[in-house]
C-alpha cells in the first residue's frame, strides 16, 4: 500500500503533546550571560554619543557595547540562497548595531550580564544622545522629493523600482465604449506572531563559533553571520532545533550575527539573546504594506482590454528581502487575468518603519486583496455576477508561462471555483441575501488566487537530503529543508518510506534538528517549496540507497539486481514474489561481514529546474451589523489543487492556520504608527488584534488533486496559498451586503464607521447636532 | 540570604517541594528554571498568549503573571504530569494527537492544560461555550479548527458520549 496519501499522525506529535519538545530556550545554558538591546527611541536621526557608564557600574553587567563598537561591515539579511553574480546578491545595508537611526526600535546597544535583571537594568541606564532628523512613514510621501532620506544609495527612497510591459496598453484604452474602473487599494503592515519569539544562544568552540536559533534557514544564516563578523563561513555553525512557528520572520538573520559577536566580545561565553513579544513586533520584520492603483479598461461582453497596475510596497528601514515581494505581486496579475494589453510597474521604497521581510504568502495576500477586490468592482461595475466574471477571465486551462515554465495543466481554477460555490451553497444564497434590507445584512463573497510553489527560475533551487540504513532496517533522514510546524517531517518520512520500499514511514527517522557541520546543504523552510523540493532529491537519493541495497543483497542472494525489489521492508524477488530477505538482515550482514563491510548510505544533491502552480479560492459569508459597524464571518471555504495531498490530516490543518491568518488580515489585523513621533502605537498581543477561538466560524478545506505532473510526487504548493484569497472574500462579501465596497485591509469598525458614513448607511446625530 | 529570597513549599506534580525563590521571579521562571518543566512556554510573558498556562489548585492560570512566591502551599500542575508513569499519553493528549491539533506545539502545552481543566469539571459544554473557554490561548499554526476537536472528542468521550463532527 502506497505511503503517501495517508494521513499519518505526524513523527513529532507523541513529544509535542507530552511537553518533551525542546525548543531553542530549552536548551540554552544555565550560565549563559544575557544580551539585552537598547532600541532607539526616535523614529529617524544619529546616535551622536552613548553615555555607558551608569549602565556599566549596575552589579552584574558585563560588557556595554555601542554602535561604535561594532565592526563596519554591512550585511544582507535576507534569507534568499547567496547567488554568485553580484548584481543579484541582497542589499548589505545593516550593521550589527546602527548609528543612524532608520526607524523607532533599531538597534543602538547592547548590555550583556549575569542575569536577566541586570541586563534590563543596564539598557534602562544607557544615556544615547541622538541627533533628530525628519522622518517618513508613507510610501508617496517618501519617494517625493526633499523626503528625509534612509540610504545614501538609493535616491528618492527608492531600493528598486520593476515594470512590465504585454501588448500596448495606451493604444488598446482608445477602444470605443470601454468602461474604465480606476482604484486605490491599501494593505496593512502586520506581522507573523509566531508564538514562540524569536532567539537563539552562542558561544566559541575550537575557535569557532556555534549558534544555536530559533530560525527557519540554518545554512543560510551560517553565511550571513560568517558576512557580518568577517569570519570564514566554515568557522560558523548553526543549530537549529525545534521552532514555534516562523511564518517567514525567521527566514531571515534576525539577531543571530549580534549574538554570535557578542560571544566574541566576552571571550567566547555563551550568552543569549531572547526577543520579547514588543520586540518581535517591532524589531524584527513585518509583511510589507503595499498600495496598489490599478486601472482595469472593461467591454461590456465582460472581457478584460486592458490593464495597469502599479503597486507601491512599504519595504520599512532596511532592504530585508526587498524588492523581491513586490515583484512577486505584480508579476501575479498578469497570469491572474490574463489580458492582452498590460502595463505594471512595481516600486520598493524605503520609509522609517519597521523592516518588512518575508511573510506567509510573499505579497500575494496583498496581491489578491487588490486583484481580487478590483475584478470584483469590475463585475460589478458590468453587472455582471462576479463568479461568471471570473470564470470568464480567470486563467484557462493551458495557459503557459515562458518565463518561470509553469503550465496549467488541468483547468484548477474553475475546478475549485465549482467545488466552493458547492460547499457554500453560493448560487442560493446570492439570490437570497440580495433581499436583506434591515440594519443587520447578510453577504456572500469570493475570491481566487494562484500560487508559485518554490522561487525557481528567481533563485536557486537545491535539495539534498542523507538517507543511512540502519541495522534494523529502518533509514535514517536528514535533509535542509526544516520543520517549522508545517508537519515537512512527517512529509519526509512518508515519501522516503515509499521511495524506498519500507513497511511504514514510522521506519523512517527524520533527524528535525539542523546542524549546518553535520545536515546536508539546504535551504530551510521558506516559500511553499520544502514537499516540492524536497521530493526531487528523496526519489533520487532513495534511488541510489536502493541500489546499494539491491547491489549488497545480489552477493548475499545470488539474484539478478534486476529481479530485485524492495517492499514492505523486505528484499523480494520479482518473478515470484518471494521474500528473500529483510532490510534488517541485509543491514546487519553488511555491517558485520568480516570479509567486506559496508554501512550503507546515500547522499545526493538535486538542482530543481521546475516550478509549479498551485491554485485555490476562498468562499465567505458574513453578517454585517451596519449601526455597530461590525462584521461576523459566518462561514468560510477554502478550496486548493495543491496537487496530489501527502498527507490529507495535515494538508486540512495548514490550510486552517492560513485561513486564519487571512481573517485576521481582512477584519483585525493591523501594526499603527504614531504619525507624530513614529512610533509603534499597538505591538504586543493585547493591542494588535490576532484572530482568536471566538472570532472565527469553522473552518472548512476542500482540495482538487490534480497531480503536479512535474513532482516525482504530484504534489505542490501549500504551505503560504491558504493565506492568499481569504480577506478579499470577506470584503466581496461586506460589498454584496452592504453595497460598500471597501478598498483596504483589515476591515475594522474604524474603517465601516467612515465608509458607512460616507455611503450614508448611517448617521452621527450627536456630530449633526453639534 | 537577603530579603529577596523566600523560601516556598508547594506540591509541583504530584510531588512536596521547598524551595528559595527571588520574590521577583514569576512562576513561569521558577518551573522553568528551578524544576526544568519547559513545556511551561513564554510567548509574552504579560498574559497575552496563553503559553505559559498550568493548573494552581486545578483551577488554570498564566503563571507569567504569577508571582512563584504566590505558589506557597499550592497545588501546580503542568502538562509533564499528564503522562503516565509507563508513558501513555492521557485522553486529552492522545486527542490532540489524533485530531492533528498540533503543529508547531508551541501553544501546544498551554491550550491543554486549560482543556484538563474544562475536562475535569465533567459538565458538556455546548460549541460556543468551549470556545470561549479556550479562547484566553492564542495559536497561529492552526487556526483553532482542530484543537476545538480534539478537546470536543475527549469531552464526548469522558461523558461517554457519540461525536459526530
Amino acid at each position: 500500500m502506497s505511503k503517501v496519501g495517508r494521513s499519518e499522525i505526524r513523527v513529532d506529535a507523541f513529544d509535542k503533546a507530552s511537553g518533551r519538545t525542546k525548543y531553542y530556550e530549552d536548551r540554552v545554558p544555565a550560565d549563559a550571560l544575557y544580551v539585552r538591546i537598547k532600541h532607539a527611541e526616535i523614529a529617524h536621526g544619529f546616535v551622536k554619543s552613548v553615555d555607558k557608564s551608569a549602565a556599566e557600574a549596575i552589579p552584574g553587567v558585563v560588557k556595554v557595547l555601542d554602535c561604535f563598537d561594532v565592526p563596519d561591515l554591512p550585511f544582507p539579511t535576507a534569507g534568499h540562497p547567496w547567488s554568485m553574480d553580484p548584481g543579484h546578491q541582497d542589499i548589505a545595508d545593516r550593521h550589527l548595531l546602527n548609528q543612524h537611526v532608520r526607524y523607532w526600535g533599531d538597534d543602538v546597544a547592547v548590555v550583556i550580564a549575569e542575569n536577566e535583571v541586570a541586563a534590563h537594568q543596564g539598557v534602562r541606564a544607557l544615556k544615547v544622545e541622538y541627533e533628530s532628523l525628519p522622518f517618513v512613514l508613507d510610501v508617496q510621501k517618501a519617494m517625493e522629493d526633499g523626503a528625509p532620506q534612509l540610504h545614501e544609495a538609493f535616491p528618492n527612497n527608492i531600493l528598486k523600482h520593476t515594470g512590465m510591459k504585454k501588448g500596448d496598453y495606451s493604444s488598446a484604452i482608445k477602444e470605443p465604449g470601454l468602461i474604465c474602473i480606476d482604484k486605490w487599494y491599501d494593505t496593512p503592515t502586520v506581522q507573523h506572531c509566531h508564538i514562540e519569539n524569536h532567539g537563539c544562544f552562542a558561544w566559541q568552540e575550537d575557535d569557532r563559533l556555534v549558534v544555536v536559533s530559533s530560525t527557519q534557514i540554518p545554512h543560510i544564516i551560517r553565511r550571513v553571520v560568517g558576512q557580518a563578523l568577517g569570519r570564514p563561513w566554515g568557522d560558523i555553525e548553526i543549530v537549529k532545533p525545534y521552532i514555534g512557528g516562523g511564518f517567514g520572520n525567521k527566514q531571515d538573520a534576525l539577531y543571530e550575527p549580534l549574538c554570535a559577536w557578542c560571544s566574541t566580545q566576552v571571550g567566547g561565553r555563551c550568552v543569549r539573546l531572547d526577543c520579547s513579544r514588543e520586540e518581535t513586533f517591532v524589531s524584527n520584520r513585518v509583511r510589507h504594506a503595499i498600495r496598489f492603483h490599478i486601472v482595469s479598461w472593461l467591454r461590456k461582453d465582460g472581457t478584460i482590454a486592458a490593464r495597469k497596475v502599479e503597486c507601491f510596497s512599504n519595504q520599512g528601514a532596511y532592504a530585508s528581502h526587498g524588492h523581491s515581494i513586490v515583484a512577486k505581486a505584480m508579476g501575479s496579475f498578469p497570469q491572474h487575468y490574463p489580458c492582452e494589453n498590460m502595463e505594471c510597474d512595481a516600486y520598493t521604497v524605503f520609509t522609517n518603519r519597521p523592516a518588512a521581510g518575508a511573510m506567509r504568502g510573499y505579497g500575494m495576500p496583498q496581491a489578491s486583496f487588490a486583484d481580487e477586490s478590483n475584478i470584483e468592482d469590475c463585475a460589478k461595475a458590468l453587472g455582471m455576477d462576479s463568479y461568471e466574471f471570473r470564470k470568464k477571465n480567470v486563467m484557462p486551462k493551458g495557459f503557459h508561462d515562458a518565463f518561470s515554465g509553469n503550465t496549467n495543466y488541468y483547468d484548477s481554477f474553475r475546478e475549485c471555483m465549482t467545488k466552493g460555490a458547492a460547499f457554500i451553497d453560493y448560487e442560493r444564497k446570492k439570490k437570497e441575501y440580495a433581499n436583506d434590507t434591515g440594519d443587520i445584512r447578510r453577504g456572500i463573497g469570493m475570491a481566487t488566487f494562484w500560487y508559485n510553489t518554490a522561487v525557481y527560475p528567481i533563485s536557486l533551487e537545491t535539495s539534498s537530503n542523507r538517507m543511512l540504513l540502519n541495522l534494523d532496517g529502518t533509514v535514517t533522514f536528514q535533509c535542509g529543508e526544516t520543520e517549522i510546524g508545517q508537519g515537512a517531517d512527517t512529509a519526509y518520512a512518508q515519501m522516503v518510506a515509499e521511495a524506498v520500499g519500507l513497511k511504514s514511514y514510522r521506519d523512517v527517522h527524520v533527524k528535525s534538528c539542523q546542524d549546518t557541520d553535520i545536515t546536508p546543504t539546504g535551504l530551510g523552510a521558506y516559500a511553499s517549496r520544502q514537499t516540492y523540493v524536497a521530493g526531487f532529491s528523496i526519489r533520487q537519493t532513495a534511488d541510489l540507497l536502493r541500489e546499494k541495497i539491491l547491489n549488497y543483497a545480489n552477493e548475499v542472494t545470488r539474484q539478478a539486481v534486476a529481479n530485485m525489489d524492495i517492499v514492505d521492508g523486505n528484499i523480494i524477488r520479482k518473478g515470484d514474489g518471494s521474500v528473500l530477505m529483510s532490510l534488517s538482515e541485509l543491514a546487519m550482514t553488511a555491517q558485520y561481514n568480516p570479509v567486506h563491510s559496508e554501512h550503507i548510505t546515500a547522499e545526493s544533491t538535486y538542482t530543481i529546474r521546475n516550478n509549479a502552480y498551485s491554485f485555490g479560492c476562498t468562499f465567505a459569508e458574513v453578517e454585517v451589523d451596519i449601526p455597530m459597524c461590525k462584521v461576523t464571518l459566518k462561514n468560510i471555504v477554502n478550496v486548493h489543487d495543491c496537487g496530489n495531498l501527502i498527507n490529507p490530516a495535515l494538508a486540512e490543518a495548514q490550510v486552517h492556520g492560513g485561513m486564519s491568518m487571512a481573517i485576521g488580515y481582512g477584519l483585525s489585523e493591523q501594526l499603527i504608527f504614531d504619525e507624530k513621533t513614529g512610533k509603534p502605537l499597538n505591538g504586543n498581543l493585547l493591542d494588535y488584534k490576532l484572530s482568536t477561538f471566538m472570532d472565527h466560524p469553522h473552518l472548512e478545506a476542500e482540495f482538487v488533486e490534480n497531480p503536479e505532473p512535474t513532482s516525482p510526487f504530484g504534489t505542490k504548493a501549500l504551505g503560504e496559498p491558504p493565506a492568499c484569497s481569504g480577506a478579499p472574500a470577506i470584503r466581496n462579501a461586506i460589498l454584496d451586503a452592504t453595497g460598500v465596497a471597501i478598498d483596504r485591509n483589515p476591515i475594522n469598525p474604524h474603517v465601516l464607521y467612515a465608509e458607512f458614513s460616507k455611503a450614508g448607511l448611517i448617521h452621527d446625530d450627536w456630530k449633526e447636532a453639534k | 540570604m537577603s530579603a529577596q529570597y523566600k523560601l516556598i513549599h508547594c506540591t509541583i506534580n504530584g510531588k512536596k517541594v521547598e524551595k528559595m525563590v527571588d520574590v521577583r521571579a514569576s512562576l513561569t521562571d521558577m518551573l522553568r528554571n528551578d524544576y526544568h518543566l519547559t513545556s511551561v512556554k513564554k510567548g509574552c510573558e504579560v498574559g497575552e498568549c496563553g503559553a505559559c498556562n498550568v493548573l494552581i489548585n486545578g483551577e488554570a492560570f498564566n503563571s507569567c503573571i504569577y508571582l512563584a512566591v504566590w505558589a506557597e502551599g499550592k497545588n501546580i500542575q503542568t502538562l509533564e504530569s499528564l503522562l503516565s508513569p509507563d508513558g501513555e499519553l492521557s485522553d486529552i493528549q492522545q486527542a490532540f494527537v489524533e485530531e492533528s491539533a498540533i503543529q508547531c506545539g508551541f501553544c501546544t502545552p498551554g491550550f491543554i492544560m486549560t482543556a484538563v481543566e474544562i475536562l475535569n469539571a465533567g459538565k458538556f459544554y455546548s460549541d460556543e461555550e468551549l470556545r470561549k473557554l479556550l479562547s484566553g490561548h492564542l495559536c497561529r499554526c492552526t487556526g483553532y479548527e482542530n484543537i476545538f476537536r480534539a478537546v470536543k472528542k475527549a469531552m464526548y468521550r469522558r461523558l461517554g458520549k457519540e461525536i459526530d463532527f
